[in-house]
């Protein structure tokens, strides 16, 4: 089987640097005059196609700011929905070119799988919610619980390594799909179920009555999630880096979906630099120079995104917490434009 | 001497029948309460059927047609039958049944999977009823081609020379094979049919289009989705691999080693993986092996899967027709001097075939009910929708509803193979 594996991985990868060394995913983009994006098939909040087939959500959102800022057209975007198991030979073997599916950042997929992620627009981590009437409020008593859990993921370890560390003893649930969990949990035949926390927010909104459902306050785990692309293309991989830098920067500098046109008269050097009324910034990364203008102009900032697919305004209604700007006690912080 | 006999001169009139065979009563006491047991049986399962619809109806009945989100179905509900009622939120299937259907499918072309559907019905007629004029052959000839164009659109004129191709190539088969012999024939004509179809095909079609522009807007497969998409991969599926697995059956019968091993060897490794890992394989592991940039259709190659994993199953249903039959079929056939293809379509298949009816129909309803699996690649079938609806934030948590709609869809057309096998049976039944 190892044989077998590595002789795949070689393949792909002599593949993979194929793509890489004789194609430019930028000047290919531009020919085909749509960006090719992979994107889940069916996550609350993150993607899902309304009744007309146009996907909308939070991931999506990334692949039509990609657009805007490549093609100067927010829907000239392919969407290929892509299961977890597809994922990274679609992104690898070309038939996308970005990869923005709630894909966490691991040592391995970056290095081994070799991919380059552009950063982290979501961080997300493994929680636990329990029903109110149990009356537990804290992790810590658990203890003895059964808890309802998907089998063959990173949350099902997380979950036997926070257990054992903390000396505790739980009775699996093992069950193989969200929605599976969502029923059994709904129908009390789990004390707990344990996913990531946007996850479980969405779980709670389905719920007939959510406040009879308590998310419990701690995290056990990092999952720190991101659009990523292939390695071997480096101009594109910044072209991805920056265009998420520039949605969370607008959102620092308060540059808005309404007022992106009139930001390039203000007296603030780095506003200036970033939508390309002062200096050349944009042609280092072969873009036009009026790039941040149409991305922002389209999508909005990193805060108009969050809010308007899984903010508090939203039916999941999840907290900025760890996705709040650096200047409000969160994590999120962009290099300047400089 | 007297003759006391007594010859009947008038019909005896006719007595109603005894009253256990005419009233419902006496239909009941035969059939349901012929005894103790029968009637507890009787009794006991009324009771379940009575439960299952006490709880089913209600919920089905006391719904909501007309909102625009699970809340607004749970609110609406809620006023128009009490605080504890919960019921269907059918508005979910009026706001997506288009979308269950189509999937992303352009809706002004809606008219395009139509008409293609119903020309199915047609085409398929003459080789479901005998009844059927047999002219209309040559339109089932041609509706695999016409119904390609008409799904995924583009230019009229590849699918006019890739029919050419063909119709050439069976004009050279005739032609040749009378001067070099059957072998040299085929050979050199399948080389150059394949060789035209790859070569010779895109830039002659590019040209003739650009002389006379005649054909549709082309519909890219990542809009394919719904019910439609089911429907294209089983019935592809089903109408291409019976005569592929009665090939199979045949060759794993032969006497020639290399057909046999050939045989064996593909049915044996159809049977032995699973159509899931298949199926990865047609969408990722290609993926890597194709050289970069070639895009091989992802439905085409799903279908060519799905093909030749539903032709591995039926060549052994028919194998197992073709053991059924005592050997002195196949010897009454050499012993009329008919060669190995005569005796096999006059007098081995016809009959063969008949006994594995059974089999071979309910092997294509499990092949339609397997093309759910493709939602598992990101293909998105009823069941991939119905996840992706779920994402939906209006509808999150939406689960029965949808799956009993795809239900009923499904049951359609399974139940109709059902029944036309049925027929097929009645129809060719000759042991009197």
């Amino acid at each position: 089987m190892v044989r077998i594996r590595n002789l795949v991985i070689t393949v792909s990868l002599f593949f993979v640097m194929s793509i890489g060394l004789h194609a430019q995913t930028l000047d290919d983009t531009r020919a085909n005059g749509v960006l090719k994006c992979g994107i889940n098939t069916g996550l609350v909040g993150f993607a899902s196609p309304d009744a007309d087939g146009n996907w909308e959500g939070f991931d999506v959102d990334f692949c039509k700011a990609m657009a805007a800022a490549v093609l100067g057209d927010p829907d000239a975007v392919e969407y290929t929905p892509l299961t977890g198991k597809q994922r990274f030979t679609a992104l690898g073997s070309g038939q996308v070119d970005v990869l923005s599916r709630n894909t966490t950042w691991t040592f391995s997929r970056d290095t081994d799988l070799k991919q380059t992620f552009a950063g982290i627009n979501y961080y997300d981590g493994q929680g636990f919610m329990v029903h109110a009437s149990s009356g537990v409020t804290s992790v810590h008593e658990l203890d003895g619980a059964s808890v309802c859990i998907q089998t063959g993921t990173t949350t099902e370890l997380n979950l036997a390594d926070f257990f054992r560390a903390n000396d505790m003893a739980y009775e699996p649930v093992p069950i193989e799909t969200n929605a599976e969990a969502k029923q059994q949990f709904f129908a009390e035949a789990c004390d707990v179920y344990t996913t990531d926390q946007s996850g479980l927010a969405a779980t709670r909104a389905a719920h007939e009555n959510p406040d009879s459902l308590i998310v419990l306050p701690e995290i056990v785990s990092k999952e720190p999630l991101g659009p990523l692309v292939r390695h071997g293309d480096d101009q594109w991989g910044d072209i991805a880096r920056w265009v998420l830098n520039a949605l969370i920067t607008a959102e620092e500098k308060g540059i808005t979906m309404d007022n992106v046109s009139s930001m390039g008269e203000t007296n603030d050097a780095e506003i200036r630099r970033m939508l390309g009324a002062e200096g050349e910034l944009a042609s280092y990364i072969g873009l036009d120079n009026d790039w941040a203008v149409k991305v922002i102009a389209s999508v909005g900032n990193y805060g108009e995104i969050f809010e308007r697919h899984i903010g508090k305004s939203t039916k999941i209604g999840l907290d900025r917490g760890y996705n709040a700007l650096w200047t409000d006690g969160g994590l999120l912080y962009s290099p300047p434009f400089r | 001497m007297e003759s006391t006999g007594f010859v009947r001169t008038t019909m005896v009139p006719a007595v109603a029948p005894p009253i256990s065979e005419r009233t419902v009563v006496g239909w009941l006491r035969t059939n349901l309460f012929s005894s103790r047991l029968n009637s507890a049986l009787t009794v006991l399962f009324l009771a379940l059927i009575a439960y299952v619809l006490w709880q089913f109806l209600p919920w089905a009945i006391r719904s909501s047609w007309t909102a625009n989100s699970l809340d607004e179905c749970r609110a609406s509900i809620k006023a128009a039958y009490g605080e504890h009622a919960s019921g269907a939120c059918w508005a979910v299937i009026r706001e997506r049944y288009l979308q269950l259907i189509y999937g992303f499918y352009p809706a002004e072309y809606y008219w395009r999977p139509n008409l293609t559907f119903v020309l199915m019905l047609i085409a398929l007629a003459p080789i479901l009823f005998p009844r059927v004029p047999r002219k209309l052959l040559i339109f089932s000839g041609i509706y695999p081609f016409l119904g390609y164009w008409l799904l995924w659109g583009g230019s009229i004129w590849g699918v006019v020379l890739v029919v050419g191709g063909l119709a050439a190539a069976y004009f050279l088969l005739t032609v040749l094979s009378e001067r070099y012999g059957l072998l040299v024939a085929v050979t050199s004509i399948v080389v150059g049919t394949i060789l035209w179809w790859m070569v010779a095909v895109a830039p002659l079609q590019g040209v003739l289009h650009s002389v006379i522009p005649l054909g549709l807007p082309a519909v890219a497969s990542n809009q394919f989705g719904g019910f439609t998409l089911s429907t294209i991969i089983g019935v592809t599926g089903i109408v291409a691999s019976l005569p592929l697995g009665i090939v199979w059956a045949l060759g794993r019968r032969s006497d020639m080693v290399i057909v046999r091993a050939i045989s064996v060897g593909f049915i044996e490794f159809i049977r032995g993986v699973p159509l899931i890992t298949l199926l990865f394989v047609a969408s990722t592991l290609l993926n890597i092996f194709l050289p970069p940039g070639t895009s091989f259709d992802i439905v085409l190659r799903v279908v060519i899967v799905v093909t030749l994993f539903s032709s591995g199953y039926v060549a052994e249903v028919i194998r197992g027709g073709l053991a059924a039959l005592p050997a002195g079929q196949f010897e009454a056939g050499a012993a009329l001097g008919l060669d190995y293809w005569k005796s096999m379509r006059l007098i081995i298949l016809p009959q063969a075939l008949k006994i594995s009816i059974p089999g071979i129909v309910s092997s294509f309803i499990g092949l339609f009910k397997d093309t759910t699996l493709v939602s598992i690649i990101g293909l998105l079938d009823p069941l991939g929708l119905s996840n992706a609806i779920r994402a939906d934030s209006s509808w999150n948590g939406i689960v029965w509803e949808l799956y009993a709609f795809i239900a009923v869809l499904f049951f359609i057309f399974c139940f109709a193979m059902s029944r036309y096998s049925m027929h097929l049976e009645k129809r060719l039944e000759t042991g009197h």
